[in-house]
């Protein structure tokens, strides 16, 4: 009797915001299509059906995004699909980042003119040293799969940003994680190192990701649900097991701080950096920076803000670590992209100082100056990976500093804009990097923070120091002899570091309507 | 206070003890005849499988691309079951949703079929 | 403190100053081979219509009375977000354009001078870009109206500085000047900018106005340690203790640039800074004596050392190094001292300038050759080389009527007030510093100008004889403008008190006290011992024949000032030392620590084989390790800090 009783009520369907999340759907919906394209069309139309479809997501995702930021929407945002995801001013703001990043990225994968084909290998399956993977050397086919793999990745971290309860987080993570892993994989040349950094990314990111679902089981335990709001307002009250708050919140943020490669969960990071192809290591070193600083600000500030007394001294000591391995070990790198990887250490250590500052009134000084920061960096580092891809020889790209001696006498430009990529890195001002170190300083102080950021001016200062080698090795070095030739960009590669180059400058000196878009609002709670 | 608790830890002892001691005792007192089914690793009674070709003990890729696709196809059959279930208290709106869920499965599929990956060789 | 009114007339299109050289530097950046032809003119135009500009300005604030001579031109917020804002604008005042007509008068010199120097260099477009983008940085610098202004013109002067130093590529020296020219103002520039931060955590501003009216809300210990942290931005920038290494060796870039930048302006920021932040300084007694104590150290460094440099623009440069010490000790005495430092500066940055264009006019007639044991008797070879440059040398060494006697003479009489040890120890310090200017500046002329000409049997390193001629005009006349005001600057800028009254709407009256020794006695023995230095370094060095190769047999002092006495060292084992045995440690740990833990055996094997193989073979669980020690850590604290 009962049953049928409950057969005849309906279960009500969530509402939804279509107009809100209409960005993420487009990206996914994509990314769908790209699978049914890649599996439909013949090899030869591909890469330029792809490439016209990746582009052209990302320019309609911008304008729904744009349309929707304009349109008339409630100020302190809408949870939709049942409060699963947020859709407030910091979401909209950290999506556009990830839009235009992504598409910085997207064209540096696309280009086949810096390396013949791509740098993408046309079969990752076969296995290096083979007959086979000889053979295939030759060939200039590449896997365009590496499209829809960045259209999932950047939907996942898109939803990452967004996600209003810990299991949409938990989802998300792993969607935006799992196309990264195959990324890795698919350099062209240095096959080994490349699926070495494969395999390395995907172990470790594994044991982060349980590491980050056991947090989400003892949260869970302590509050009861899964919604952050929930957790904060578990929080509030005094009447439960504070161990499992703090266990859960732990647990969490290791996982978390694993994806923003902050000290000292870095450790993947300077091999898979290396390893992986150059546009996917811009992709991940600018995007995946993006998402995970967002999902971190998300968590801090709505889920744990009333218990930052407790916590906040923990993630000092990390930001504070973070810095000081970043920094230091930095400075004995021989490669390149590994010196990259290690500034993006001590960077992260710098962001982690803008997520922590909370100030005791309950504002959150830091976030629109992190969010600033996530902008400027994403784009320094685009074009920084993009320079890297230029440099080559015989052997495909010349990562060792010492084959980058006197590269200013072979091209002035591309050492030019390089070094003020890397003044930009080190925060000299008139570039991006200086008002971003700036603007977290400040609400650092603001909340309180000044020992930690007398700590990060001298961690900038050690870091400057490794910059500055590479400007001296490219200005005041005799070039060597069989060294490497800078090769002149396709326009894909060419409008990727021209984008980043002049965001950094121009971020540098107008900064004043990003920092105001970014502060525009407050997480919704 | 924690009488009734005793007996417990004694059989805990107890088990303790009796595991400890036949895993010591067992090397000396026993005879030691192997052979490689003794020293094979031990699952579910049968040889593990396949035996070690050139290069050593690999599994065939293809074994994993068909668990794999196994493992997404079990998933949705986990949820179409509730689906059925509810289908009438879900209504329209279910229904669109588990048609987006099967095809985007379906996508996934056309690209493994479209690339051989069902074609065992 | 004259509070600040809004700019009118010509006043509000002071961004003009900037945009000129930045214009210039802009179009010669991106304009590339194109502008080869007219490049240097249009580098030189301007600077010029900067100057030009700047004079009008001057004389205009001339005409408005004091209270109105402070005048703030604001252009845009820089940064402008909820509790933050930072203000784009320029603070015309007395002390600012002061500064202005110095960058820009001595710049359109050097500028000029330059087109004849550089001549023969490939890429002088490039060199009068970096020149002009040099200006435009050091005008921001000192017209900013507030520290974050400052700061972003600090770093602009250093860049500049950086690229211009290192011009000569080629050179492995000029690349490791440039390096530890950059890096040792790293140090500095730490100091200004946690200063620039304490300032901002407890007013929650920067700019001048509201800071300096505000600064009796900060507690004499923020006040002491803002004092402190300035001066380590001060000593970075100016070169004093115990950062003045780089600036030695920054000699290595193009002599205009040491003229221009090493020399005249860019080093002078630090005694610009101090003055500026004249309102802080008031009220920190001790901030003030570590100040002086400083200058008084450097002082007599620079002079010590300059003394046993065998390299013509090394000694120039010591030379540099002490005179700021004298700016750096006159601003650290505090209201009495101020407008003396500042007017040191002005006349300093006259005659160094003009000596340090003598050395290129030297050096370009004999193949570039910097050793002044292979040169002697050129009076003759260049004749208004030798005037101006002996008019410079008369004013350094503090003879009147020449400048450096009104600057210097009123520096080390205000040194002499004060109660207790103090006027004895920096007084005495200062006189004794005037004694050795004028011993190695003797020196220096005598080995130089006077004496056998002992490069008439040498050839130069290229293999060529050595055929010493006059420069061409456009670098004798620059030479000539600066001589004059190395003659007259002085009486000028001193009589009357002209200067401290011009200034005074910045820095405040210039307060006299009576000193210990009178003034006219201070006079007098400045004079005298100047006299006995020059006497002295005559006997030693004026007689007989100087061998060309430096003796190798010396007295611990003198091996001791050939090394910097030890001051290279000293850095070493304060910053370089530390650094790499931090990194050499946390590699250490990264790389073998932790896998050691997990197989100490399989890393120590695993080390021979390639880095490649050794990553695939066990890496992964050690980084799995190290994250899971860091999990615990990072658990372990939050439960700690809970539960404690």
């Amino acid at each position: 009797m009962n049953l049928l009783v409950a057969q005849a009520q309906q279960i009500e369907a969530p509402q939804i915001d279509y107009g809100a999340i209409a960005p993420l759907l487009v990206v996914l919906g994509a990314a769908c299509m790209s699978v049914l394209l890649e599996a439909l069309l013949p090899k030869h139309q591909r890469w330029a059906v792809q490439l016209v479809l990746t582009l052209g997501t990302l320019v309609g995702a911008t304008g729904a995004l744009i349309f929707y930021a304009t349109s008339e929407r409630p100020a302190q945002g809408v949870a939709t699909l049942a409060g699963a995801i947020a859709v407030d001013s910091p979401s909209l703001f950290l999506w556009a980042t990830l839009l235009v990043l992504a598409f910085g990225s997207v064209l540096l994968i696309a280009d086949r003119s810096v390396e013949p084909g791509g740098a993408f290998v046309a079969q990752a399956a076969i296995r290096p040293g083979t007959i086979q993977d000889r053979a295939q050397a030759t060939k200039t086919g590449m896997q365009t799969e590496v499209f829809p793999l960045t259209l999932f990745a950047l939907g996942g971290m898109m939803t990452f940003v967004a996600s209003n309860d810990l299991l949409t987080m938990f989802v998300a993570l792993e969607v935006l994680s799992l196309p990264l892993y195959l990324m890795c994989g698919l350099a062209r040349r240095r096959r080994l190192l490349s699926q070495e950094a494969a395999v390395k990314y995907f172990l470790l990111g594994a044991f982060a990701s349980a590491f980050f679902l056991y947090g989400v089981a003892l949260l869970y335990g302590y509050a009861g649900s899964v919604k952050l709001s929930a957790i904060a307002t578990a929080a509030a009250g005094t009447d439960r097991s504070d161990t499992l708050l703090f266990a859960g919140f732990g647990l969490l943020v290791v996982g978390l701080l694993f994806k923003a490669a902050v000290g000292p969960f870095h450790s993947w990071t300077p091999d898979v950096y290396q390893g992986a192809p150059t546009p996917v290591t811009a992709f991940m070193a600018a995007c995946t920076k993006v998402a995970a600083f967002g999902g971190i600000l998300r968590v801090l500030t709505v889920a744990f803000e009333n218990t930052q007394w407790e916590w906040r001294g923990v993630l000092y000591g990390v930001a504070v670590v973070s810095m000081v391995i970043g920094a230091v070990l930095g400075l004995t790198q021989t490669d390149v992209k590994r010196m990259i990887a290690y500034s993006s250490v001590a960077h992260a250590g710098f962001l982690l100082i803008g997520s922590i500052a909370l100030t005791p009134e309950g504002t959150a000084p830091g976030v629109s100056a992190t969010l600033f920061y996530l902008l400027a960096y994403g784009f320094t580092t685009i074009a920084a990976f993009g320079i890297v891809s230029l440099v080559r020889n015989s052997d495909g790209e010349a990562t060792h500093l010492s084959q980058w001696a006197g590269l200013a006498k072979r091209s002035p430009i591309v050492a030019g804009v390089f070094t003020f990529l890397l003044l930009a890195l080190a925060g000299i001002p008139l570039t991006s990097g200086f008002i971003g170190k700036f603007v977290v300083f400040s609400a650092a102080i603001e909340a309180g923070l000044a020992p930690l950021v007398v700590i990060a001016l001298v961690a900038s200062a050690v870091a400057a120091f490794f910059y500055l080698r590479v400007i001296v090795l490219m200005y005041f070095s005799e070039p060597a002899p069989d060294g490497p030739t800078v090769t002149v960009p396709g326009a894909f590669t060419t409008i990727a570091i021209t984008l980043g180059a002049v965001v950094t400058l121009v971020l540098g000196l107008w900064p004043t309507f990003v920092l105001d878009w970014a502060g525009t609002g407050t997480f919704l709670s | 206070m924690l009488d009734p608790y005793l007996p417990l830890v004694l059989m805990f002892a107890l088990a303790g003890a009796f595991a400890l001691f036949s895993v010591t005792a067992a090397p000396y007192i026993g005879p030691r005849r192997y052979n490689k089914a003794k020293l094979d690793a031990y699952e579910c009674g049968i040889e593990p499988s396949p035996q070690p070709v050139v290069g050593g003990g690999r599994m065939p890729v293809a074994y994993y691309l068909t668990a794999m696709l196994f493992i997404l196809f079990d998933i949705e059959m986990v949820f179409l079951y509730p689906f059925a279930v509810a289908a009438d208290k879900l209504g329209l709106f279910g229904l669109v949703e588990i048609v987006l869920f099967v095809a985007t499965l379906g996508f996934a599929y056309v690209y493994v079929w479209r690339r051989g990956g069902l074609d065992w060789n | 403190m004259t509070e600040p009114v809004a700019a009118s007339g010509i006043a509000s299109l002071a961004w003009l100053l900037l945009a000129l050289p930045a214009f210039g530097a802009a179009v010669l950046l991106v304009g590339g081979k194109r502008t080869d032809k007219w490049g240097h003119l249009l580098g030189c135009a301007t600077i010029l219509g900067a100057f030009g500009y700047g004079l009008a300005l001057f004389f205009s604030t001339l005409g408005l009375s004091p209270e109105e001579r402070v005048q703030n031109v604001h252009l845009f917020n820089w940064i402008d977000v909820n509790a933050l804002t930072v203000e784009f604008g320029l603070r015309i005042d007395p002390l600012s354009l002061t500064f202005v007509l110095l960058i820009t008068g001595v710049g359109s010199l050097i500028h000029i001078y330059s087109i004849g120097y550089m001549a023969h260099e490939e890429g002088r477009r490039k060199f009068f870009a970096y020149l002009n983008l040099f200006v435009a940085a050091m005008l921001l610098l000192v017209l900013g109206n507030g520290f974050v202004t400052l700061y972003f013109g600090w770093e602009g002067v250093g860049l500049a500085s950086y690229l211009l130093i290192g011009w000569y590529q080629y050179k492995p020296e000029a690349a490791s000047a440039a390096k530890k020219a950059f890096l040792m103002n790293r140090v500095g520039d730490l100091g200004l900018a946690i200063a620039i931060f304490l300032m901002f955590n407890k007013l929650g501003t920067t700019q001048y106005t509201e800071v300096f009216s505000r600064v009796s809300e900060f507690s004499s210990a923020e006040v002491l340690a803002i004092t402190l942290l300035l001066l380590l931005g001060a000593c970075g920038k100016s070169g004093q203790f115990p950062l003045q290494a780089w600036l030695p060796d920054a000699m290595a870039g193009p002599t205009p640039v040491s003229a221009l930048i090493h020399a005249a302006t860019m080093v002078t920021a630090g005694v610009y800074l101090i003055a500026r932040s004249n309102p802080l300084y008031n009220l920190s007694e001790d901030g003030r004596l570590v100040v002086m104590i400083i200058g008084g150290v450097t002082l007599l460094i620079g002079c010590i050392i300059g003394c046993a440099y065998d390299d013509f623009k090394k000694v120039l440069a010591y030379s540099t190094v002490s005179q700021i010490g004298y700016m750096i000790l006159a601003v650290g005495l505090g209201p009495i001292g101020y407008a003396l430092g500042i007017m040191h500066l002005l006349t300093h940055g006259f005659f160094k300038a003009g000596l340090f264009l003598g050395a290129g006019s030297v050096m370009h007639g004999m193949n570039d050759e910097g050793n002044i044991r292979r040169m002697g008797g050129l009076y003759k070879f260049l004749p208004i080389t030798f005037v101006t440059w002996t008019l410079g040398y008369l004013a350094l060494i503090g003879i009147p009527p020449f400048a450096g006697y009104f600057s210097k003479d009123a520096i080390i009489a205000a040194a002499f007030t004060g109660e207790g040890w103090r006027p004895w120890v920096f007084g005495g310090v200062a006189l004794l510093g005037a004694a050795l200017t004028a011993f190695y500046m003797t020196r220096l002329l005598i080995l130089v100008f006077l004496g056998q000409p002992r490069w008439k049997d040498l050839k130069s390193e290229d293999g060529r004889d050595y055929h010493p001629h006059e420069s061409p005009l456009s670098m004798t006349v620059p030479m000539i403008i600066l001589a004059v005001g190395s003659v007259g600057g002085g009486w000028f800028l001193s009589s009357g008190g002209r200067l401290a009254g011009w200034l005074e709407p910045s820095l405040g009256e210039l307060k006299e006290e009576h000193g210990v020794i009178s003034h006219g006695m201070v006079g007098i023995l400045t004079v005298v011992l100047a006299v006995v230095g020059a006497g002295l370094a005559f006997l030693l060095f004026g007689r007989g024949k100087q061998p060309v190769e430096r003796p190798a047999r010396v007295s611990f002092p003198v091996r001791a000032a050939r090394a910097d006495l030890y001051g290279n060292a000293l850095n070493e084992a304060l910053f370089a030392r530390p650094g790499t045995w931090l990194t050499r440690a946390l590699v250490f740990l990264d790389l073998k620590g932790v896998d050691g833990l997990v197989n100490g055996t399989a890393a120590l094997l695993g080390g021979s084989s390639g880095r490649l193989r050794r990553l695939q073979t066990g890496f992964v669980r050690s980084y799995a390790l190290s994250m899971l020690l860091g999990s615990i850590f990072v658990l372990g604290a939050l439960l700690v800090v809970r539960f404690s």
